[in-house]
């Protein structure tokens, strides 16, 4: 039943390698508009503003958003047409191009968890570390991260598992370049839409396993630290 | 400007928020314990938090002896003022054990400033055997301890306590108090209290600043505070004396001598009382405990009689039936002592400020 092809392993590849490198790209993104959201000043009007925008992805059929991005990134797109004045290459059909698209994403699921995080931990005990003498990096490494060592996990584990679950954004940005841009969920589309049962068979049943595997290390490590629940 | 007091610091900020307003001038003598006294929503955490630079006003100003914390462009942020945060809640650090968290900021501090050390400050607190313990196996009472002793730690500038009792029952409270009084006498580190506590002021306040809708209203010693009729700390449960001085050794009756042979109280033994013995200590005394005799009375059971002249007469504070007189009395030793009576006997006795009387003191609570 696992004898993949090398099309599938090349898939496999390209989805974890997406999934790596969001995941990494909005753990640092979404620390700081977490924080923000959670503890920050400024504007009520503002900081709502900016909770809709990172909720967006949720509720916006992932076609609209590729469709845009398309536009964006494309070489006739602001985005696209500037990098290639630049000499570089636009960003449509590319492995950086559904990397953005990925980020933008799974943006809502990173945030998310972090921000509750966040709300939880409260201004206090980095006030209090503040007035212990630790700077802002310090009171980040020795404070806030292991008080909400959870809510990181939890906003990994489900970038992570987000992207591996992209379709309508990929579709749409990054057509189905092997070992570019072509991943596991466009994969099994295309084997689907070949007739090829079999190969779309087993390729969805691994990504199932894999996700079930996901969620439950993630509950297991939540009541573990009974820290953020999903 | 006047020259600026270099012992001093000095705040003026204004700040203004939906529904309230803060607007402060004025300069803190840092020496002993600083009361910031009103009720809630006076403004007097937030006073309390742009001296730590937990809020950043616009245009306001902070100066700590002659160094510039805040002032234009200037804004020296928390983590370098060198000043040590006690809140009302437990703010210890839950993945850190008590000796984690006690040496958190002492690690931060650069050697050479460090004057405080773990044995000494966990013996002044009492909780040298907590130390391997992690913070939430703490009860409330140790919690405050050790967050005390973390701030202790970084051999602060200054010290900011925002209601540090206020979420403890009064048992514990009385448990923490010693700590909190011994505090400025042994490590001479000047503190701001923040609370709304009269009985937390009489104990450790060396002076209070008495705030009211985001205004400071009046600074002024402890004993002034508690000399006048119309004082804030007398607004809710009515007035009372504190009296400071010497404790002295029982006698075979177990009662402790207390202040000069002119103004001599016998106080009954306590536990805490025969610690404190030859120490500066303080008496607590209501005002509604205190009678007034024009002759010494010879067949009566107080024990404290002590000789007075009557300085002032007022409207008792902290009263909603039918209105009592204050009398504010002097005591031989230059020490006020309150006296709460009614109008018919005031008229009955003839009293006037300026009439030698005899206080007749039926309970004292010695505060420890």
């Amino acid at each position: 039943m696992f004898d993949l092809s090398p099309t599938d392993w090349m898939a496999i590849e390209v989805t974890l390698k997406l999934a790596l490198y969001t995941t990494l790209i909005l753990l640092v993104i979404a620390t700081p508009i977490a924080w923000w959201l959670a503890n920050g000043r400024g504007s009520p009007g503002v900081r709502t503003a900016v909770q809709a925008l990172v909720a967006l992805p949720l509720v916006l059929p992932p076609t609209v958003l590729g469709f845009y991005l398309l536009v964006l990134l494309g070489p006739a797109g602001p985005v696209g047409s500037t990098l290639e004045s630049w000499g570089l290459n636009h960003l449509a059909f590319t492995f950086q191009g559904i990397l953005i698209g990925s980020v933008i994403y799974s943006l809502p699921f990173a945030v998310q968890p972090l921000q509750q995080a966040f709300a939880n931990l409260g201004r206090r005990p980095v006030e209090i570390a503040g007035s212990l003498g630790a700077g802002r990096i310090d009171r980040f490494v020795t404070v806030i991260l292991p008080m909400t060592r959870g809510g990181f996990i939890v906003a990994a584990t489900l970038a992570f598992a987000h992207t591996l679950g992209e379709f309508g954004v990929i579709l749409m940005l990054g057509g189905a370049i092997p070992g570019e841009t072509q991943v596991l969920s466009i994969l099994i589309y295309d084997h689907a839409e070949a007739m090829d049962f079999d190969s779309a068979h087993r390729l969805s049943f691994g990504l199932l396993i894999f996700a079930f595997a996901v969620l439950f290390i993630v509950y297991a490590i939540n009541r573990r630290f009974d820290t953020v629940r999903l | 400007m006047t020259r600026p007091d270099p012992d001093t610091l000095r705040i003026k900020a204004r700040l203004e928020r939906p529904g309230f307003a803060l607007d402060v001038d004025t300069a803190f003598p840092l020496e002993g314990v600083t009361a910031l006294f009103g009720r809630s929503g006076c403004g007097k955490t937030t006073l309390l938090r742009i001296i730590a630079g937990l809020e950043h006003p616009p245009g306001g100003e902070v100066h700590f002896r002659d160094t510039a914390w805040q002032s234009g462009k200037t804004f020296i942020p928390l983590h370098r003022r060198r000043v040590g945060l006690v809140f009302q809640e437990s703010t210890l650090l839950p993945h850190l054990s008590v000796r984690g968290n006690l040496l958190y900021g002492y690690k931060r501090t650069p050697e050479p400033l460090r004057r405080l050390h773990l044995d000494e400050v966990a013996r002044l607190l009492g909780i040298d055997d907590l130390l391997e313990r992690r913070a939430d196996q703490l009860s409330g009472g140790q919690r405050q301890r050790v967050a005390l002793g973390r701030a202790l730690l970084t051999s602060p500038d200054l010290l900011l306590l925002d209601e540090p009792l206020n979420a403890l029952d009064t048992q514990t409270k009385r448990e923490i108090m010693p700590f909190l009084a011994r505090l400025s006498e042994e490590t001479g580190i000047p503190s701001l209290l923040v609370t709304h506590a009269p009985d937390e002021v009489e104990r450790l306040a060396t002076r209070v600043a008495f705030m009211h809708d985001g205004q400071l209203e009046r600074l002024e010693p402890l004993r002034e505070a508690l000399a006048r009729a119309d004082s804030p700390l007398f607004r809710d449960e009515g007035a009372v004396s504190v009296l400071q001085g010497e404790l002295g050794p029982a006698d075979e009756h177990g009662l402790h001598p207390f202040g000069p042979p002119e103004a001599r109280y016998r106080v009954p033994s306590t536990p805490s009382a025969t610690n404190s013995a030859g120490r500066p200590a303080r008496l607590r005394i209501d005002a509604r405990d205190v009678s007034i005799a024009l002759s010494p009375p010879q067949d009566v059971s107080i024990l404290n009689i002590i000789p007075v002249t009557i300085e002032s007469l007022d409207e008792a504070p902290g009263h909603h039936g039918p209105a009592r007189v204050l009398a504010v009395c002097r005591q031989d030793d230059g020490q006020t002592l309150m006296a709460e009576l009614t109008h018919l006997s005031t008229k009955r006795l003839r009293l006037k400020p300026g009439t030698r009387a005899h206080a007749l003191v039926k309970s004292v609570a010695f505060l420890d």
